[in-house]
């Protein structure tokens, strides 16, 4: 399939599901784009480490997984003009919370992948 | 129209622009930083000078800019930058789509409240 056909199909779900997600939660505070960035955040880290340590997923797979759903499900726009619009302490716990969390999944990401290769590694023996 | 449908139809739009800006931008490092930037930008427009229209901000703003911009994308190459050991760009990459993306969305609404 066409990369961009793959990229659009990805983006498509991904926005919809952000959507989904911040009218699901509650307000007064940007849960929903936190919950997003996040998830989205372990999700991609778990197909980046996939993708160097592994490598079982294919091109295609990432440009609809990777390229379209999850850079279009998380976000920084709507994180940055959210955290604008907060009162100077919201604000700081809004960055926080995201770079803190979201960096944290990431590792937790790479940390499922590194389990999973290591005990396929066992079973299958050296290559 | 449904507003998931607009903001699944900008998410479209975004999710391709920022594919080729990828294609575009030789070094993966900047690319992610460029869209985030250029998208606040666009956001901050859009929030103040289209406040009341519901479905632009759904069709542009929530599925265009929020698709458009990334933030998982930031957060692994923010990763993969402290795990290679290049700390301080690491750091300042934290910092510049941080710092870019607030002046963007301050600067787009200034612009928008001129212009409006």
């Amino acid at each position: 399939m066409k990369p961009a056909l793959l990229v659009a199909a990805g983006g498509f779900a991904g926005a919809v599901c952000r959507h989904a997600v911040a009218l699901a939660l509650p307000g007064g505070f940007p849960w929903g784009t936190l919950a997003a960035n996040v998830a989205g955040s372990f999700a991609l880290g778990v197909v980046i480490y996939e993708t160097r340590l592994v490598g079982h997923l294919g091109r295609e797979a990432r440009l609809v997984v990777a390229t379209g759903f999850l850079s279009s499900f998380t976000t920084y726009s709507t994180f940055a003009v959210q955290t604008a619009s907060l009162s100077p302490t919201l604000a700081a716990a809004n960055v926080g919370a995201n770079y803190a969390l979201g960096f944290a999944a990431v590792l937790a990401g790479r940390s499922v992948v590194r389990s999973l290769a290591g005990r396929s590694a066992e079973t299958e023996g050296p290559e | 129209m449904n507003a998931f449908v607009l903001v699944g139809v900008g998410g479209v739009l975004g999710a391709l622009s920022r594919y080729a800006v990828g294609l575009w931008l030789p070094g993966e490092r900047w690319d992610t930083l460029v869209v985030n930037v250029l998208g606040s930008v666009a956001l901050g427009v859009l929030t103040v000078g289209f406040a009341d229209g519901a479905a632009l901000l759904a069709l542009f703003g929530t599925g265009f800019c929020g698709a458009f911009t990334t933030f998982s994308s930031f957060a692994v190459e923010t990763v993969l930058l402290f795990e290679d050991g290049e700390r301080r760009l690491a750091a300042g990459n934290a910092v510049v789509n941080l710092v870019g993306a607030l002046v963007g969305v301050t600067v787009g609404g200034w612009a928008a409240a001129l212009l409006g």
